[in-house]
């Protein structure tokens, strides 16, 4: 069974988001990227699959500029077999993101699309809905635990009542959630094999796809500062404090 | 615990992305390929990316990276900013200040030809031209060993493991051992205090008929600021308020490009007060008139800070031992009167990789000394550089910032450093602390939140990042020196001189205890320096953990 895998190269996690001071996005120049962590966690999914013989081949796709072929390397280390490249250096809003997933899924003919359930970076949560709809296939949203069997897949999701858990027939669309495994270590010699790996380049055009521009952003703000607090020594103060406010 | 490692074989190894690696390892590939010959070259760099650990300042002399890439301009170097205008300074308290006239500026502070840049991102371009040249580079992964052989010949490092649990066992699942990368000849270049080339210095005894290595830590912040205020190519430099002579220091305030300036504050590591503060030091400093009135209104947007060697020329150890060589601030070879150590870095870099290169292309098999290098290092530029300024550092240790100074005015402008007279300075820098009790307690003023901020908000604007489930990586040789000696003596004064709050004395069930917050650690190597005791030692941790350095 092949799998298909989205990896997105977003502003590393670890780095604190500066808002540019015009308003019009946030600063990536000079700043670290790397591999959405949801997507991350789809890769790490992937290869267990194939570990346990249900997965056959795993192929990592990304849409982006040059620099995400950095992304696809990551993706390769961590054990897909090849890669396709959707070089687009421009905006990519997420209905073409979704468009050009689901084109990808079926010119690779693939069983299973797993991916994030979001980026880190808009924090959109809506690309695998987009491209389960797009294809007409089952969706299982904010997996945590995944089996394969035969031609199903059953998908434990967390919700609010406890464990939910969905069959879906393949092929079907994935999203990760954080509890689904931790990501492996990636090996020194992985890395360096990665770099030999295949990279297909395609066009959004050679994939039927016209980049869409349904979305335009306003405006981009850094959150209000916290104001001080204050410390209270008794209970009582408190609740005199929180009454003073009106909040009780 | 016996593991199995992997193990990868080069020609060439280097450990440490700074520009005294990166330059190597281009330089090697640029020999081999007018030889014809194929020379395989990895390089492995501890931070999450090239440049993550990178701070310096920086006023860049571009003499080495025109003699490694002449053609950097249509290579796309990042050095879009030149040097317009040098300021000299003296501040004679927290409100007044002397600018030094221009015909008085020590000439190692002319600064006309040079750029201001980023070094991280310096060292990010000439990993993006290394790799094209064939290099591998491996982000992510740090060297915590050196390979010797039983023939005491340096063969290769290992890498550190990922995935070991805080209490030193592996992790289920996650853990990965790593690998043992080996080498004909390995380069080291981890900068300022690398912790295996501290090793080094010890196991080949390399230091011995050198003077002892002398420290600085540097704190630096990036501000975005008000564009009216901004003038790019703008040098600032200076020495005094806050600091004094018995513990000396400089800061200095550069406009690079977009309305940022970078501003900072190098505090002698020979100070003697166990009181004081480089991070509060540099926090009260922003306040001096001469430098608050650019950074009123702006915002400040990163902090980080890392030690620098200033011992120069009379501190140069050995610099090769069998199968390998220590370069750049692993080896010490900034320039202190100029308070610059890139080009020198590249340029022992470069040296090196000639030396490496040439005895591979000769059919060399690795394993030996490189004795070209010293020999090379010996008829180059820089020998003359670093003997010029030899003086520089020592006259301020003994004659103090005023007297220092002159002596230093005298030397450089006059003699051009080649006066008759060598000054040496051998009290390591963790011996000048007086003791608690004969010393002043220092009251810092409250951060005002605009100009100046507390330790913890400025360590988050480092993006620094540990694996929180791992050894700690700061081991105190006795556990108990911290709190039995150097709480009494010294009022511990890691609370201190760590830029970072990784060390604090905190009150448990009534006894004093001490405290490492190992994940704020931005990897600067003061404490390493510093401890009267000598009872801390910087090992690296778990690969890519530490700060992420943007545009620093
Ligand atoms: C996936 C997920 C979805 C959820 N969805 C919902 C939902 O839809 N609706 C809902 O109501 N809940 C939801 N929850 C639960 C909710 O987010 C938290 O579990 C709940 O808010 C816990 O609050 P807490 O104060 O106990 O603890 P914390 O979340 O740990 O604390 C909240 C805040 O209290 C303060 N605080 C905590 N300890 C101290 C202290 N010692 N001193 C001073 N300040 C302190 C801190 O500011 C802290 O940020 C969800 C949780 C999860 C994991
Ligand atoms: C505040 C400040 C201001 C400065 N201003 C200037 C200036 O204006 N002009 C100037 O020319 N110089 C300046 N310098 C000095 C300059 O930054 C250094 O001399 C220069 O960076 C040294 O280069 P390097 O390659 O030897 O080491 P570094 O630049 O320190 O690089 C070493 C690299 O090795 C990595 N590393 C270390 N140990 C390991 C390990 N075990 N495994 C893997 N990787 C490892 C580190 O993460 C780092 O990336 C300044 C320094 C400071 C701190
Ligand atoms: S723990 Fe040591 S190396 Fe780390 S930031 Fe503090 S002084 Fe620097």
């Amino acid at each position: 069974m092949k799998a298909l895998v989205s990896v997105k190269r977003v502003v590393d996690y670890n780095v604190r988001i500066q808002v540019k001071p015009d308003g019009s996005g946030v600063v990536t120049d000079g700043v670290k990227f790397s591999v959405n962590p949801f997507d991350e966690i789809a890769m790490e999914e992937a290869v267990r699959l194939r570990e346990k013989g249900k997965v056959t081949e795993i192929v990592a796709v990304t849409i982006g500029g040059a620099k995400c072929e950095e992304t696809l390397r990551t993706a390769l280390a961590f054990g897909a077999d090849r890669a396709v490249h959707v070089k687009e250096e421009g905006e990519v809003q997420p209905l073409t993101a979704a468009q050009a997933l689901a084109a990808v899924f079926k010119k690779e003919g693939a069983q299973l699309f797993l991916l994030g359930k979001q980026a880190i970076d808009d924090d959109a949560n809506q690309t695998g809905q987009m491209v389960a709809a797009l294809l007409d296939l089952p969706q299982a949203t904010f997996a945590s635990k995944i089996e394969l069997d035969g031609a199903k897949a059953l998908v434990t999701r967390e919700v609010d009542a406890g464990l939910e858990t969905l069959e879906v027939d393949l092929p079907a669309v994935v999203t990760t959630d954080l509890r689904l495994n931790e990501p492996r270590y990636l090996k020194l010699p992985d890395i360096m094999k990665a770099k030999k790996k295949p990279i297909e380049v395609v066009s959004l055009g050679d994939l039927g796809v016209t980049a869409a521009a349904g979305l335009k952003a306003t405006k981009t703000a850094a959150p209000p500062k916290r104001s001080k607090g204050v410390m209270v020594k008794t209970v009582d103060e408190l609740v005199t404090a929180l009454k003073g406010k009106g909040l009780i | 615990m016996s593991v199995e490692r992997d193990v990868m074989e080069y020609d060439v190894l280097v450990v440490g992305a700074g520009p005294a690696g990166l330059s190597a390892a281009c330089r090697i590939k640029q020999k081999a390929a007018e030889a014809g010959k194929e020379i395989s070259v990895c390089l492995v760099e501890k931070g999450s990316e090239v440049g993550a650990h990178i701070l310096s300042g920086a006023v860049f002399e571009p003499r080495s990276l025109n003699e490694l890439f002449p053609n950097w301009k249509e290579l796309g170097a990042p050095l879009s900013t030149p040097v317009k205008r040098d300021e000299v300074w003296f501040f004679t308290s927290p409100e007044k200040g002397i600018k030094t006239p221009g015909p008085f500026v020590p000439h190692t502070m002319h600064n006309e030809g040079n750029y201001i840049i980023s070094l991280g991102n310096l060292c990010r371009w000439l990993a993006q031209q290394a790799e094209s040249l064939g290099v591998e580079i491996y982000p992510g992964f740090a060297a915590q060993e050196v390979l010797i052989d039983e023939k005491n010949v340096v063969r290769g490092v290992q890498v550190g493991d990922m995935g070991i649990g805080h209490d030193g066992k592996p992790k289920e699942g996650v853990y990965t051992p790593g690998i043992e990368l080996r080498a004909k000849y390995t380069l080291f270049s981890e900068g300022c205090r690398g912790h295996l080339g501290k090793r080094l210095l010890k196991h080949y005894k390399l230091d011995e008929q050198s003077d002892v290595q002398h420290y600085g830590i540097g704190l630096k912040e990036l501000w975005t600021i008000d564009p009216a205020k901004h003038e790019p190519g703008l040098v600032i430099h200076g020495a005094g308020w806050p600091l004094n002579s018995a513990n000396p220091g400089g800061f200095f305030l550069y406009h690079l490009e977009n309305n940022q300036v970078y501003v900072g504050l190098i505090v002698d590591l020979s100070y003697s007060n166990p009181y004081l503060s480089p991070f509060d030091e540099f926090q009260r400093l922003k306040h001096h008139p001469v430098l608050r009135k650019y950074l009123e209104g702006g915002k400040r947007v990163s902090y980080g800070a890392r030690a620098i060697c200033k011992g120069g020329f009379n501190s140069l150890p050995k610099m090769v031992f069998p199968g390998g060589a220590l370069l750049g601030c692993d080896l010490g070879t900034l320039n202190f009167s100029k308070i610059k150590g890139s080009h020198t870095a590249m340029k022992s870099g470069m040296l090196a990789a000639d030396a490496a290169a040439a005895a591979l292309i000769a059919g060399s098999e690795g394993g030996d000394e490189l004795a070209a290098y010293p020999e090379s290092f010996k008829a180059s530029w820089l020998y003359d550089e670093l003997y010029r300024d030899r003086n520089f550092g020592a006259a301020m240790h003994k004659f103090g910032v005023l007297f220092g100074a002159a002596f230093n005015y005298i030397d450089q402008n006059w003699f051009r450093g080649k006066s008759p007279i060598t000054l040496h300075d051998n009290t390591p820098d963790y011996s000048t602390f007086k003791p608690a009790a004969q010393s002043q307690k220092i009251e810092y003023p409250k951060p005002d939140g605009v100009i100046s901020f507390d330790k913890l908000s400025s360590v988050f604007l480092s993006s620094t990042n540990h694996e929180e489930d791992q050894p700690v990586h700061l081991k105190l040789t006795d556990p108990t020196i911290p709190i039995s000696k150097n709480l009494p003596m010294y009022d511990e004064p890691a609370q201190r001189y760590c830029p970072a709050g990784v060390y604090e004395v905190i009150e448990a069930g009534g006894a004093k205890k001490f405290q490492i917050n190992a994940q704020n650690c931005v990897h600067c190597k003061t404490c390493d320096i510093k401890d009267p005791a000598q009872n801390i030692t910087w090992v690296a941790p778990e690969g890519s953990g530490g700060p992420n350095y943007a545009n620093m």
